[in-house]
């Protein structure tokens, strides 16, 4: 008989299991990243000039991966309601930051291919680049920003699990609380393509406050997610 | 043999449990054995639910005394989780994974090897053509042996049992039936609550009334 698995395995676990479920169900691939790259489109369409479109891209991916955050949250706990599975490992024991750990894990992955593929959609859009010296800064802009969201989207999708009205209050308690994601994602990203004048150098502060977020929220979620999803 | 083993895997001594400021159980006393099969009988709202999940240490203890399974129901609650199984209306299957990987994962969690995941499988009858089948596409009773096979790869040593033949045709109340009867042979206590006396009166090894939650023997009922 092995051991009890530790945290992290349990986490890796729960990541492995959300990710085997959206590769049998195909919701994000078949519908999410649609949403996300309609969104696109009809930005691009709303604001019918290349160069307002030059200016606001950064924005605009941003805003995108946002309203798509709620969709894959609402998804990664709708696939737990459905017969009771988060009840379920609440029964089991099942350790809660372990749960939380890999839930975020698991969202946080597909947010970044999510992000990849809206990049691409800017590029070909928007007539977006990416100097060569702003790759570093956002690389490490994606995977902060991703970090954040996922830590974030997890947590008040933990709260409003099983509430009456979730599919409502999880976007009242989510957006403003991503706010800072959404701002200092924009001003790295415009400042690694030199949007408006930007330099490099302007990113790297805000990439401080991406990561500090990052950080807060996932320690600060790993901890309170078991009192929020016990009764 | 050692103290867990002589003592009972349920004991409550004027056990209350408070849901909403109302007292769900008021002074509820209990003993069960292991191995034994209890059937908790009585009508809507008497206490059978609650009951199960304070057993499962998921509601507080709000008075009286209490162990299951060597730990106390006043603060041992997380530790008394990972060792009992609770099966309710709901299966806590995950509808898009297959019968395989649903035993999988919920095995994982308490480090089971893949010997004993496949065992699990096999003794609830869900391997060969159902195992990669996913949950969603499964009928009612094949959906409940597969979360019957996730407690025994979960090692639940106390399966709590809400209304286990509900939504079930008479084959699939065989079936479970069955299993029940192996999994108290094999060592498992079994609580189950149930309005569907005749049925789960035979399945039982006792028989207990809940009402207005407190326990009453059910003299006369117990079956060999």
């Amino acid at each position: 008989m092995n051991s009890a698995p530790t945290t992290w395995r349990i986490a890796r676990l729960v990541a492995a299991k959300d990710l085997r479920v959206e590769w049998h169900s195909r919701i994000a691939t078949n519908q999410v990243l649609p949403f996300a790259a309609v969104t696109m489109v009809i930005f691009a369409f709303a604001l019918d000039s290349d160069a307002v479109l030059q200016r606001v891209a950064p924005g605009l991916v941003w805003l995108a991966t946002l309203f798509s955050v709620l969709v894959l949250v609402q998804r990664a706990f709708a696939v737990e309601a459905e017969d009771g599975a988060l009840e379920a490992t609440r029964v089991a024991g099942v350790d809660p930051r372990a749960i939380y750990l890999g839930k975020a894990l698991a969202l946080g992955l597909q947010l970044f291919v999510l992000e990849i593929v809206l990049l691409v959609a800017a590029v070909v859009l928007y007539a977006q680049s990416v100097p060569l010296e702003g790759a570093l800064l956002l690389t490490a802009t994606l995977i902060s920003a991703t970090c954040g969201l996922a830590a974030v989207g997890i947590l008040y999708g933990g709260l409003t699990a099983g509430q009456s009205g979730r599919e409502t209050l999880l976007p009242l308690l989510t957006l403003p609380a991503v706010a800072p994601v959404l701002i200092g994602a924009t001003r790295a990203t415009e400042a690694a393509r030199g949007t408006a004048g930007a330099v490099v150098s302007d990113g790297w502060p805000w990439l401080g406050l991406l990561a500090v977020f990052a950080v807060a929220f996932g320690v600060g979620g790993a901890l309170a997610f078991g009192p929020l999803i016990d009764e | 043999m050692d103290t867990e083993s002589r003592s009972p895997v349920v004991r409550l001594d004027d056990a209350v449990a408070v849901l909403g400021g109302f007292p769900a159980l008021a002074g509820a006393s209990i003993e069960i054995d292991h191995g034994e099969i209890l059937l908790l009988r009585g009508p809507n709202g008497a206490g059978k639910t609650t009951l199960l999940r304070l057993c499962a240490g998921l509601v507080p203890l709000a008075r009286g005394a209490g162990e299951v399974l060597g730990h106390d129901l006043s603060t041992e609650r997380e530790s008394i989780r990972q060792r009992v199984g609770l099966l309710g209306h709901h299966n806590g299957l995950y509808l898009d994974l297959t019968v395989g990987e649903n035993v999988r994962f919920w095995g994982s969690t308490v480090g089971a090897d893949d010997r004993e995941i496949a065992g699990a499988i096999e003794r609830m009858g869900v391997g060969d053509r159902l195992v990669d089948v996913t949950v969603r596409r499964l009928s009612a009773g094949q959906r409940r042996r597969t979360a019957l096979a996730c407690l025994v790869a979960r090692r639940a040593e106390l399966w709590l049992l809400d209304e286990p033949h509900a939504g079930l045709d008479a084959t699939a109340r065989d079936d479970i039936d069955a299993i029940l009867r192996a999994a108290a042979r094999a060592g498992a206590t079994v609580v189950v609550a149930s309005h569907e006396l005749e049925r789960a009166g035979a399945l039982a090894t006792r028989t207990v009334d809940v009402v207005a939650g407190q326990i009453n023997p059910a003299a006369g009922e117990a079956t060999p």
